[in-house]
């Protein structure tokens, strides 16, 4: 191939959309690393610590999109202090400096200031796509930014974000002039917004096709939303507080009918009263349902809603549908791909569905791979028969709600039951466990689990020998992330390469101790090993042979970072 | 799942509170929880069986029939805070209660700092540590002036939504409404203090 000038090698290359197709072929031999670089257009860094955006630059010179990822997954579950890092700012900073072209910007557990939006908004003049997952850092005034001055945004996309809201202006910001937008979210907004700035801009997007309200949007105005949009594909219901016999609502229901290309639905933040029979219309289309936001829907009411959506791929839903609902989800959603199921009483510790919904369901859905389940209960024999009926899972999480609880009905751990998991589905690429477990189960992971990405285990094992199996057998993994497991120093010194070939490895609460640590980042210059030491526990100088709370170690080409906060230390 | 009225104004409700759940629910972790607190009758005899595999009584009945309110774990279940607080804001409230952490943002400032109300006993050791914290005056509280000799004064959002002056209501009033702080500084700090 070396004989094809070029151009040819770049366009063939235009093709090859994926990173990791893209990274082997930068890999086949030199001049097609340099063409690959200077053509990729899209990038994605899993750490934004693991490299420098000076770097990301000078390789590849053509960047318009961006995605990039900060804390670790576990700063979701409160245990990572909310300024341990992730700031955007240099990279945005150094994105301006070097004049790249950047038109998509998508952020996942990052820190971003309304300075940074501000400063985003007035350097790329193509901006097209802002998409934030979990960041926080800002305030409605930085969206009013992006508002004024991205002249030519598509996408606007605020997933569970935490978002100072100064009051509703920063949609009055739009102007005019923009007629772009394609997709808005703001369902994550707390606050007010102006409603009749939200009608104009609907009114002149006519490329609009996804829109997520927030609670703050009265029904009457969902109702002149959708009539104004009739070709929305993906709608997100604020509020939907209703008098079933109001001209309002029987003017929604005329409007729903009209807007047949909806496929996907959520929200549905406040619901009163949960009389959802409106929706029924467009049930049938729907490929995507969230309604794990809406506690306010009762069991009945869902079950009701799910009847008429036989087209189902993907569900989220609360557990309040209970095991009843699973099966009529497994008896009507014959497509279903990916289930969530959450707990609707997350205090207390109730959850509604058992063991006989995930059952149900992996019975009667052929083509489900990806599901997340918090169950009040588990057995190992349901856990075989999900694996026998569903081999092809590829994402499977587990949650039992009291984190050591036994198989419900022999009280044994659940390491048979997992073990078939593992043994049977070999596409497995994530998975997280609960409930009982001892080593053994860690020996049939380290086996069986060879596609192995993604790790999350909790109160689980009982020596260094569950981590080490896991460590030398799980050739693919890239992250694991343990809490409160009896693991130590010899886990975790037993192969000390093998943290190169992973993102991140995160142990909190568990048996490793400072000399360990320290003696692992001595070993491994190209990790940083991180030490968060929140209540002043410990002290750089103290007794290398204190435990550690919560060590965060990644591989890394840009060395130690500068913008560490006091209470982390890198070793 | 009704149970988010009965959480409303006590915190404690839950040990006295009567449940329809299944046995066995309503258990997370706890050491030591004697069986004896449970007047539940015993399972039906399906579960009777598949407990008795030589597993002692008192474990078997501590597994299956206390639903007894236990410690919570940090961090347990694995739900993000947004997904906890969008199902029972007012029982996020509650716990916050115990240990209040509230937001603080300083303009200009590139983060937010969080610190826990309740370890302040008033206002001034709170704007004490407030300037601390941001190195920074805010001099003394008046009730017609506001904050008068200092270019920055506290506010902090409270229930509703709107954003108050810190200082002017009684400190056990403001620390069950507070819902977070933000220094202001400039024009708009001298604003509130000229009598409105």
């Amino acid at each position: 191939m070396n004989y094809f000038p070029d151009e040819v090698l770049e366009h063939i290359f235009d093709f090859v959309t994926s990173q990791r197709d893209r990274n082997s072929v930068s890999q086949v031999c030199k001049p097609w690393y340099k063409i690959e670089s200077s053509s990729r257009p899209k990038v994605f860094v899993g750490n934004c610590y693991a490299i420098s955006p000076q770097r990301v630059i000078e390789r590849f010179p053509g960047l318009k999109s961006i995605t990039l990822k900060g804390k670790p997954h576990f700063a979701d579950f409160n245990l990572v202090p909310h300024d341990w890092g992730g700031f955007v700012y240099p990279w945005i900073e150094a994105f301006a400096r070097k004049s790249v072209g950047l038109e998509e910007l998508k952020l996942k557990r990052m820190i971003i200031s309304d300075e940074c939006l501000e400063l985003i908004s007035r350097s790329f003049p193509n901006f097209k796509s802002l998409v934030l997952v979990s960041c926080d850092g800002f305030t409605t005034d930085g969206l009013a930014a992006i508002a004024s001055n991205c002249r030519f945004l598509r996408e606007l996309d605020l997933q569970e974000n935490d978002v100072e809201d100064h009051r509703g202006h920063w949609l009055s910001c739009f102007p005019d002039t923009c007629t772009s937008l394609v997709s808005l979210n703001f369902a994550c907004l707390k606050g007010e917004v102006n409603l009749a700035a939200l009608e104009r801009l609907i009114a002149r997007s006519p490329n609009l096709r996804s829109l997520r309200l927030n609670h703050a949007v009265p029904l009457d105005v969902l109702q002149s939303i959708l009539i104004r949009a009739p070709h929305l594909v993906d709608l997100g219901v604020g509020s939907y507080v209703n008098d079933p016999d109001s001209e309002t609502y029987n003017k929604l229901v005329m409007a729903i009918r009209n807007c047949m290309s909806v496929k996907s639905l959520s929200g549905f933040l406040e619901v009163a009263p949960p009389c959802l029979s409106a929706f029924h219309l467009i049930c049938p289309n729907l490929t995507s349902l969230n309604l794990s936001y809406a506690p306010g829907i009762h069991g009945t009411e869902l079950i009701k809603l799910i009847r008429h959506c036989r087209k189902l791929q993907r569900l989220w839903i609360l557990d309040c549908i209970g095991d009843g609902g699973l099966e009529v989800v497994a008896s009507t959603c014959k497509d279903l791909q990916e289930i969530r199921v959450f707990p609707s009483d997350p205090y207390i510790g109730n959850a509604a569905v058992t063991e006989a919904g995930l059952v149900a369901l992996s019975s009667g859905c052929p083509k489900l791979h990806s599901i997340l389940y918090f169950c009040q209960q588990m057995t190992n024999a349901a856990l075989i028969t999900v694996a026998k009926n569903c081999p092809n899972f590829t994402r499977f999480r587990l949650c039992i709600l009291d984190p050591t609880k036994p198989d419900a009905e022999t009280n044994q751990p659940f390491d048979e039951g997992f073990g078939a998991i593992v043994h049977s589905c070999k596409g497995l690429r994530r998975l997280s466990m609960a409930g009982l477990l001892t080593d053994q189960v860690f020996l049939y992971i380290g086996m069986h689990a060879k596609q192995l990405e993604m790790l999350s285990i909790a109160f689980a094992g009982n020596t260094d020998k569950g981590m080490q199996y896991l460590l030398n057998g799980c050739k693919k993994l890239r992250k694991l992330e343990i809490r409160d497991c009896p693991f130590g120093n010899a886990a975790l010194l037993m192969d000390v390469g093998k943290y190169e070939t992973m993102r991140s490895l995160w142990m909190s609460s568990c048996e490793v101790t400072l000399e360990a640590c320290k003696s692992l980042a001595k070993k491994m210059p190209r990790l940083n090993v991180e030490i968060i030491n929140e209540n002043d526990q410990m002290d750089v100088s103290a007794d290398d042979r204190q435990k550690v709370e919560k060590m965060f170690l990644y591989r890394t080409l840009a060395g130690r970072r500068k913008d560490a906060p006091e209470f982390v230390w890198t070793l | 799942m009704e149970g988010g009225v009965a959480y409303e104004n006590d915190l404690n409700l839950k040990e006295t509170e009567l449940r329809l759940g299944l046995p066995g629910t309503g258990s997370t972790i706890e050491k030591g929880v004697s069986a004896a607190r449970n007047n539940k009758r015993p399972l039906p005899e399906t579960r009777e069986e598949g407990g008795a595999n030589g597993k002692p009584d008192a474990q078997h009945d501590d597994q299956e029939n206390a639903p007894a309110p236990k410690a919570q774990i940090v961090g347990w279940p694995p739900i993000r805070s947004y997904r906890k607080n969008s199902l029972q804001p007012k029982k996020a409230e509650a716990e916050a209660a115990a240990g209040m952490y509230v937001k603080v943002s300083m303009d200009g400032a590139p983060y937010l700092r969080k610190i826990d109300l309740t370890v302040y006993k008033g206002y001034p050791e709170l704007l004490r540590a407030l300037e601390n914290m941001f190195k920074l005056t805010i001099g003394e509280y008046s009730e017609r002036e506001g904050y008068k000799g200092s270019e920055y004064a506290p506010t902090y959002e409270d229930k509703d939504g709107d954003w108050m002056l810190v200082g002017d209501v009684p400190w056990e009033m403001f620390l069950s409404s507070c819902k977070k702080l933000r220094i202001i500084k400039g024009s708009e700090a001298i604003g509130l203090g000229c009598g409105a």
